[in-house]
């Protein structure tokens, strides 16, 4: 029995927030399909509405500190990623992306991601695909096959009557579960504390 | 120990008055801030190089060839030459020349610069930043030991039977400080060399540069130097003081505001806090100062940044004084009384090395004897 760090992403604004809620519900069934395979689960939420002035500092200074810092280090440190965002203007929102800027491009290398969206539209779904998706991919993350869409109507029942969102959710949290209990620990080696050796630096290695 | 100033050379406007001096006038005044950095009583005045507005020293060896003419203790130094754009036959032999007018009180911190522009405009390709400076060193580092050299690499044409003029000063070749804010490279660099690591702490909180410079010191050792904490460990600070700290904070806050490195970011209060700045008084730069050597080890250089953000010459040659008067005699006391033996009080000076490399004959000048050394400016 392993215990598998999840850090779940959400960066609604509104309290209570759908971006939130739908982490939340992510994070619980990731949690349960993790237990299901005999792995416990370890899940911490980081709401990025609590760091949005520290995230402007830290573009401004070029580096993160305080509580931002630890939110960062936690997300490169985790076993398998929960991201969820609100829709602004056809992506992302600008604070998602922020966040993540600060996340360096070798950090999220094949850490498993699910990735899920809200917004007032279905119609704005395909955000996930042509503004998520790819971004993870740019960072070299594994990204779960089912990324999970939240619109208005999904939260009362009147959605996707064919896929109803408890399905998606439940489908989506077994991916990453998977892809996190069949992953080994990742072993990545810390350039200050085993730097290449300069004779290698010499040769143009 | 050495205690000096670092000079990025910005002409920056003054908030307070709107006024920005013309270059002529920025670059006079960085004279007259060095010259007044001996006159305190400081050990070395480093400058940047740049090669865009708003910088003025773009080239920093006549700016110190003509410092080594006005001066005669104070140790002329950049921060930093770029070993990436920069020829490092030109680099040999600017410095070499330099030695000789300064009389062996010269010596030079390589980097890789923060501009990434830069490298284009000299036919340089930023992504072979390492690779630039691990190999422009590897050939500078021979320039400077062997009167003929053949050299073959990636980034410049061949030598052939090339011999760099002049010759360094006695034979003796300049001491090199590598610099880096962030590279595990440049640090293992240093560490391979037994050249001195300095680290530009100002922007950055420390527990990242207690990584940087520890990785420094076990390479040091790995290689054969010395003891970890005989490595030769330079540091950055920022200060701006006052005798009464509300008035230094008053002062410099429209300073801290508005300038290009620091304005819409974290507060005078908040950047403070995580980085070295020190807005107050002498004490308080006293205290923060000697609190580096807790976090990074007994250290022999520390460069002070005290003219930037278009503060007044006036202003900034009252930083000086206070330096002088107020906080260098004291740092000076209590760094030496709580250095361990063995553990060298500066960087070798030109009189030791020459010593150490008659010494081991036809060796090289690494200066690692480091006992009843001399060391020009910090005495």
């Amino acid at each position: 029995m392993t215990e598998q760090r999840i850090v779940a992403v959400a960066a609604g604004l509104s309290t209570p927030s759908s971006t939130r809620l739908l982490a939340d519900r992510l994070s619980g069934a990731v949690g349960t399909a993790l237990r299901e395979a005999g792995d416990t689960a370890a899940v911490e939420t980081v709401e990025l509405r609590e760091h949005a002035r520290a995230l402007g500092e830290a573009m401004a200074a070029g580096f993160p500190t305080g509580e931002l810092k630890r939110a960062v280090d936690a997300v490169a440190g985790a076993d398998g990623l929960i991201a969820v965002t609100p829709v602004f203007n056809a992506s992302y929102s600008g604070l998602f992306k922020s966040f993540f800027d600060l996340v360096d491009a070798d950090d999220l290398h094949g850490t498993p991601v699910l990735i899920g969206a809200t917004g007032g539209s279905p119609r704005h779904s395909l955000v996930l695909e042509h503004a998520m998706r790819p971004m993870f991919a740019y960072l070299r993350a594994t990204v779960a096959p089912t990324a999970v869409y939240a619109a208005s109507e999904d939260w009362g029942g009147g959605g996707d009557v064919h896929a109803p969102l408890t399905d998606r959710v439940s489908r989506a949290g077994g991916e990453l579960a998977a892809l996190v209990s069949g992953r080994p620990k990742r072993e990545r080696p810390d350039p200050y504390e085993e730097p290449v050796p300069f004779e290698r630096l010499l040769r143009g290695e | 120990m050495q205690f000096g100033i670092f000079s990025v050379g910005d002409v920056t406007p003054d908030p307070t008055t709107g006024r920005t001096p013309t270059e002529g006038e920025r670059i006079r005044a960085v004279m007259r801030i060095a010259e007044k950095a001996e006159e305190v009583g400081l050990d070395v005045f480093a400058t940047g190089e740049h090669h865009n507005p708003p910088f003025v020293p773009s080239s920093p060896t006549t700016m110190l060839g003509y410092l080594a003419g006005r001066t005669e203790r104070l140790v002329m130094s950049t921060a930093t030459t770029l070993i990436t754009t920069n020829d490092p036959v030109k680099i040999a032999e600017d410095f070499a020349m330099l030695q000789h007018l300064a009389g062996g009180r010269a010596d030079l911190m390589l980097g890789r610069g923060n501009t990434g522009p830069v490298y284009p405009w000299f036919g340089q390709d930023i992504r072979q930043g390492i690779p630039l400076a691990v190999e422009n060193y590897a050939l500078l580092h021979r320039l400077w030991r062997e009167d003929v050299v053949d050299w073959e690499g990636r980034f410049r044409t061949p030598l052939q039977g090339f011999t760099s003029t002049p010759r360094p000063l006695d034979g003796v070749p300049p001491f090199v400080w590598h610099g880096s804010i962030r590279s595990p490279e440049i640090a293992e660099q240093a560490a391979y060399y037994g050249d001195g690591f300095f680290a530009n702490n100002i922007f950055w909180p420390k527990e990242h540069f207690q990584r940087l410079i520890g990785l420094y010191r076990r390479r040091y050792e790995h290689y054969g130097h010395g003891r970890a904490d005989q490595a030769i460990v330079g540091l950055g600070g920022q200060v701006f003081m006052r005798r009464n700290s509300q008035d230094a904070v008053r002062e410099f806050r429209p300073y801290f505001d508005n300038a290009p490195v620091y304005g819409g970011g974290p507060s005078l209060e908040d950047f403070s806090r995580e980085t070295p700045l020190t807005v107050g008084s002498p004490e308080q730069v006293i205290e923060r100062t000697l609190e580096f050597r807790e976090y990074f080890g007994d250290y022999q250089r520390q460069l002070f940044l005290v003219d930037h953000a278009g503060l007044p010459l006036k202003t900034v040659l009252e930083q000086l004084d206070l330096l002088g008067e107020e906080v260098v005699p004291v740092l000076r006391r209590e760094f030496a009384a709580r250095r361990p033996a063995g553990v060298p009080d500066g960087p070798p000076g030109h009189e030791e090395r020459r010593r150490a490399l008659a010494k081991d004959g036809a060796g090289d000048a690494t200066g690692k004897d480091t006992d009843g050394a001399d060391k020009e400016g910090a005495k």
